[in-house]
């Protein structure tokens, strides 16, 4: 299988297998015109397999998406064809419009205009809690 | 001008700050004529969507005592609530007219999402089964005037721990206090939530139990919180029915107590103490009504950056 280098974009390295089409759809790719390539199951020292996504435009990726989604993951920037950047994750401590509450009982589900805001709660276990009712959610996948 | 402060949550408060709040009630309940006009030209909102006697009227009573004014609505059927108004848009709208917001609601995180909005401070009064830490305030306050420290005890906290937002807040201020032993004593069906357990009790390495009988746990107590099972926040009444009589504190039940046991509630109560135990000099309920006024003033002043 042969994908041609990018010259200017972004690549997500050391996505965790069989995850890369979530991470697609919570990043919103599809609403890109710019060529996208998915790259499923490669071969790696480090994760046995891993995926990766190359987006052939300079875009921002929301690295609170991404973070949240799983801090494991690299983020590549290439400029003239040259990684100029690599950026490493960590669980951020504020997610804002990422995830809703799911709490009947909670302000946000009432009034769903208002900003849905979690706060990091336990690192270890990639739990965040709701800031307005302190319901718990877990990280996504 | 210093930073608008909010109470929202009872850690909104630092343990330094609660003991100041509470030395400031006691001094106004030893000489309240020093504080007649400490909020004199000042004005209080309560906003109570949800209907309330106890709590509303302590603030409002709090204020008058101050020397300031009060207006608001207490339910949400007087409030533009009704044709389908935001609380951001309510709290804004009042907070032009306001100096400081009280605010009961019965959905959860409705004040912090208040608290976004309005110009002026914020006092959570009571989001649904979510938090009240007016009443950890008042609380706290009774349990210092009646042992004398706030810290190195057993409480037992019975009834409905699971929607019970008093339990959640005092909790949550106990956690902060050294040598606290907690019990809790509820159904199954009722029990303390797990974010409580795990993100405050067992990250903070805090002992505590969990039972379903009242009469084997009131012996090691050195307070007792009694607490009512709420009919509004069931969505299904048979299991209302089933549950709201499952713990009645008698005469009969306090005799292996220790004598110098605290018995709290937050009241309104129902069939959780019986009458009779109001004549027993354990019964420390009503001052806690009383208290709850005191605390509430010296909460006011405070955020209204008012110092006698």
């Amino acid at each position: 299988m042969n994908i041609d280098s990018i010259q200017n974009g972004v690549v997500l390295d050391h996505i965790q297998a069989g995850k890369s089409m979530d991470i697609y759809k919570y990043l919103r790719l599809s609403e890109l015109d710019c060529s996208v390539a998915i790259i499923k199951n490669v071969r790696s020292a480090r994760m046995g397999k891993k995926d990766i996504i190359k987006i052939d435009s300079p875009m921002e990726v929301d690295l609170d998406v991404l973070g949240y989604i799983d801090p494991d993951i690299t983020v590549n920037i290439i400029r003239d064809g040259v990684r100029v950047e690599k950026k490493h994750l960590e669980l951020p401590q504020k997610l804002v419009n990422i995830i809703h509450c799911k709490n009947p009982r909670c302000i946000t589900v009432a009034e769903p205009q208002l900003d849905a805001i979690f706060l990091l709660n336990d690192p270890e276990r990639h739990t965040y809690r709701c800031a307005y009712c302190d319901t718990e959610k877990r990280r996504a996948l | 001008m210093s930073e608008k402060r909010n109470l929202i949550d009872i850690t909104d408060l630092s343990v330094a700050e609660i003991g100041a709040l509470i030395a400031t009630a006691e001094d106004i309940a030893a000489n309240p004529a020093k504080y007649e006009n400490a909020c004199a030209h000042k004005q209080l909102a309560t906003l109570f969507f949800e209907p309330s006697t106890r709590t509303r009227l302590s603030f409002e009573s709090a204020m008058l005592a101050l020397g300031g004014g009060v207006l608001g609505f207490s339910e949400a059927a007087s409030s533009s609530t009704s044709k389908g108004e935001t609380v951001g848009d309510t709290v804004h709208t009042v907070s032009c007219y306001a100096d400081i917001i009280a605010m009961r609601h019965p959905k959860e995180g409705a004040p912090y999402a208040a608290a976004q909005f309005s110009e002026v401070p914020i006092i959570n009064a009571g989001d649904g089964g979510h938090n009240h830490p007016t009443q950890t305030l008042t609380d706290l306050l009774t349990i210092h005037r009646e042992k004398g420290r706030l810290d190195n005890f057993t409480i037992g906290f019975c009834g409905d721990l699971k929607f019970g937002r008093t339990v959640h807040s005092l909790v949550n201020a106990l956690s902060r206090q050294h040598g606290v032993k907690f019990v809790f004593i509820s159904p199954e069906e009722l029990k303390l939530p797990d974010y409580l357990k795990d993100n405050v009790l067992k990250k903070n390495g805090l002992p505590y139990e969990e039972t379903s009988s009242l009469e084997e746990a009131i012996p090691q107590l050195d307070i007792l919180y009694m607490t009512r099972v709420q009919k509004e926040r069931f969505f299904n009444e048979a299991d209302y029915i089933r549950l709201k009589d499952t713990y009645v504190l008698d005469t009969e039940k306090l005799v292996p107590a220790k004598k110098d046991l605290c018995i709290l509630h937050p009241l309104p109560r129902v069939n959780e103490i019986a009458v009779a135990v109001d004549q027993d000099s354990r019964a420390a309920y009503w001052k806690q009504v009383k208290n709850g006024k005191y605390i509430r003033m010296a909460l006011i002043m405070k955020l209204l950056g008012i110092r006698i």
